[in-house]
């Protein structure tokens, strides 16, 4: 085949980057700085084109880079850090964004000096997402926007928000959408914390009054909003549906744990406990299927399973291991404290983990949505009957 | 658990030529109107099929070349399965080719391995094991049956359940117990003192029988292998008997999800396609997550087989996660049917028959989780 030679040189020349980038690698260096470099010489996103930090080859070449840098000791967790921004956003601005608005956020972001979030979720938007009522009018070369999100994560800490709003409410839903980025800083954003059931506020409410965007902040064209937020749920659902990781970790562990750590014989919880490890183990092999086959690109229906499945299955798990307690189960160590947590945080208590799950089937599209999407994108059985879909989104019954 | 062995999923084209020309032969020679024919029938064996089976080179997949074979691995051995699970392929090929042929691959001597596996990969011969001696169990402490010792020979008395196609098997392997611990014997068909009686099944597709051994009388050269050798063995056999099936069950399972998922697309109620409602849509949304995991557990485990550790937790989740995945395909499938779906000529009720019956063959779900939580240390 042709393509050998072309193989050949892609990961030669990426081998050759890495040799670069590696070879300037001083431990004492500041992430951000080795994360800039790893940017310039194409190694971010090597499928990107050069110049936007890739080198326009294959994305399997990506896992290589990892792995090396990784084994170098050199920092990889730049998209834990940035999840909204590396995880979500750039694959947004690559798809829908102009050569000039790659320039401009993308290297910031891969480096994590700018931190990202998402903007979609309102009070009257949840799984009907394009039924959203936050607006952005038009005034010369801005926007004045006017509206309220929720269930914003890390908005108090970022840079730049994605932000779909109503531009045109006179058509049909789908269709008066735009999708802007918007500087969180600017004058008029309002974020407040938004505590939820575990008493953290990984979340914010974010309020906007009459704030203004530059029209060179649109991404994509004027009502092509609907088209950009797919890309940034598919981007999300494939993110938190294709996180490989180890036998026997994750919540399934606190489960192991707690057996153990309460002495339980009892056979009837032994085959329980056993029926939610081999469930999540089929879990984990089949994102680890899903994972090799995207990558030599036959991708098939066990790549839409991931977010659907983990969702319902950790929920469950974290609501066994809270049962393994017994008495203890009932404790909530530390107590409550309403708090707003700068990162990501990971594991907590059994506890703590068991009301944290509870949104694992609401957020990022919900499991009836995840049903639909699988039922109607994978199976190919029909939608429902919408009442909604061909009236103008101003005569959309709402409440 | 640090160093969980990572496999390559992804077909070889060579296994994805197979897979296809296996499905399509079995469309053409197995449609459903043979397997109904073949399920009618009291041996459950059609010896074209048998030989047309081996011609494609199924017997031989996974049988080493210097024992007659074509010397691939499991891996492609598991296409084939799968695609019967798919066709509901009637036959004593997995008695034949996954049990007997590792039985004696595994346990045998050289002399044994060269006289006996050149048969199997020809399709010439067709045997099975004698193991259960009751409802459960066929570990190496479930089997009382004693080989006692007059002069040279070896004498079996006993009764096994169970036999998978004993009727239309020419060599039974059979498990006593001897001096030195548990043995295999190779018993011919037309032995004085065997006898084989037939059984009705859940799933007539797949016969068994009855097989009673009166004053057996064997040589040692009956002995499959060193004598007490026959336990370990035994244990492996089972494994990959496990992981054959739960290949078999992932491809029935498809085949109910497809029937279903067509049903929902073409069944029109209160004035639309029932697939519309998400009560339905929902369902077998469901139905797919569950198939794709129990593909992934079938799917490992068939490309660990040579790794004895992994086998002890990859051949029971496969096991419990393939049966439970095909036993609620089926399931729905019936309720997504409606009446038709309860109905004799439907043949939706072939795949349900064959996925009660193979989760519960060598061990239901519950006796596979027990095996996994003894391997993952609970």
């Amino acid at each position: 085949m042709s393509d050998t030679i072309a193989v050949d040189k892609a990961e030669a020349l990426v081998t050759e980057k890495i040799e670069e980038l590696l070879s300037g690698y001083d431990p004492s260096m500041e992430p951000q700085e080795f994360w800039g470099r790893q940017y310039d010489l194409g190694l971010a996103w090597v499928q990107y084109p050069e110049g936007f930090g890739g080198l326009g080859v294959s994305p399997k070449y990506q896992g290589l880079v990892q792995r090396r840098i990784a084994a170098a000791g050199a920092p990889t967790w730049n998209r834990e850090v940035n999840l909204l921004g590396i995880g979500m956003g750039a694959g947004v601005i690559s798809a829908h964004g102009t050569d000039e608005q790659m320039r401009m956020w993308l290297r910031p972001m891969f480096t994590t000096e700018d931190m990202w979030c998402q903007l979609f979720s309102e009070p009257g938007a949840g799984s009907d997402l394009a039924n959203l009522s936050a607006k952005a009018v038009r005034d010369g070369d801005e926007w004045i926007v006017n509206g309220q999100k929720v269930w914003t994560t890390l908005a108090h800490i970022a840079k730049w928000g994605m932000l779909p709003v109503r531009t045109d409410p006179d058509v049909p839903k789908h269709k008066g959408i735009t999708y802007f980025i918007v500087d969180m800083e600017a004058e008029g954003v309002d974020v407040r914390p938004f505590y939820q059931i575990t008493g953290e506020a990984e979340f914010n409410e974010v309020f906007f009054d009459d704030v203004r965007i530059p029209d060179a902040y649109r991404l994509d064209e004027v009502g092509a909003g609907w088209r950009v937020s797919m890309t940034t749920l598919m981007n999300e659902r494939v993110a938190i549906g294709s996180r490989s990781l180890p036998r026997g970790s994750g919540s399934i562990k606190d489960a192991m744990k707690a057996w153990k750590e309460y002495d339980h014989d009892d056979p009837a919880l032994r085959d329980q406990l056993t029926r939610y490890w081999a469930e999540w183990e089929a879990l984990r092999l089949t994102v680890e299927r899903a994972n090799q086959m995207r990558k030599a690109g036959v991708p098939g229906p066990e790549g839409s399973t991931g977010k659907l499945a983990w969702a319902d299955l950790n929920k469950a798990i974290t609501a066994f291991t809270v049962e393994l307690m017994d008495w203890d189960g009932t404790l909530y160590p530390g107590g409550y404290v309403l708090h707003r947590p700068t990162e990501f945080e990971g594991e907590g208590t059994p506890q703590r983990n068991f009301l944290r799950a509870r949104a694992n089937s609401i957020e990022g599209g919900t499991s009836e949505i995840m049903r639909n999407i699988l039922g109607e994108r994978v199976l190919g059985l029909p939608g429902e009957p919408r009442v909604d879909k061909d009236l103008p989104w101003k005569e959309v019954p709402r409440g | 658990m640090a160093d969980t062995p990572r496999v390559t999923f992804a077909l070889t084209e060579e296994q994805e030529m197979l897979r296809q020309t296996t499905r399509q032969f079995l469309e053409d020679r197995v449609p459903p109107t043979f397997v109904r024919e073949m399920a009618e029938s009291k041996t459950g064996f059609d010896s074209a099929l048998w030989q047309s089976g081996a011609e494609l080179g199924w017997h031989s997949l996974a049988i080493p070349e210097e024992y007659g074979g074509a010397g691939y691995t499991f891996a492609e051995l598991s296409v084939v399965l799968e695609e019967m699970g798919r066709s509901l392929f009637p036959g004593p090929f997995v008695s034949t080719v996954v049990m007997a042929a590792n039985a004696i691959l595994i346990g045998g001597s050289d002399l044994q391995k060269k006289d006996l596996l050149p048969g199997i990969a020809l399709g010439e011969t067709v045997m099975t094991l004698a193991l259960f001696e009751g409802p459960r169990g066929a570990g190496v402490g479930d089997i009382a049956m004693v080989a006692g010792r007059d002069g040279d020979a070896w004498v079996l008395d006993g009764v096994k359940l169970h036999v998978l196609f004993g009727e239309v098997a020419g060599t039974i392997i059979t498990a006593a117990n001897t001096p030195g611990g548990l043995s295999f014997f190779l018993v011919p068909a037309d032995a004085d003192g065997l006898s084989v009686e037939h059984v009705d099944t859940l799933d007539a597709t797949r016969k068994q029988a009855t097989v009673t051994f009166s004053g057996v009388r064997l040589g040692d050269k009956a002995l499959l292998g060193e004598e007490g050798s026959a336990g370990p063995v035994l244990d492996q056999v089972l494994r990959l008997t496990s992981v054959a099936l739960a290949l078999e069950q992932v491809g029935g399972a498809q085949w109910c999800l497809q029937t279903a998922v067509e049903h929902a697309q073409t069944r029109f109620q209160f004035g639309r396609a029932i697939g519309s409602f998400q009560a339905i849509k929902h369902r077998l949304a469901d139905m797919m997550v569950s198939v794709e995991h129990a593909k992934s557990a079938a799917y490992h485990a068939a490309r660990v087989v040579d790794d004895s550790g992994e086998m002890l937790i990859a051949a029971p989740l496969a096991k419990s996660v393939a049966s439970e995945a095909y036993l609620t395909a089926a399931s729905d499938t019936i309720q997504v049917l409606g009446g038709t779906g309860f109905t004799w000529e439907h043949d939706t009720h072939l795949y349900f028959k064959r996925a009660k019956s193979t989760s519960l063959m060598f061990g239901g779900v519950h006796h596979q989780r027990r095996l996994l939580a003894d391997a993952i240390g609970l």
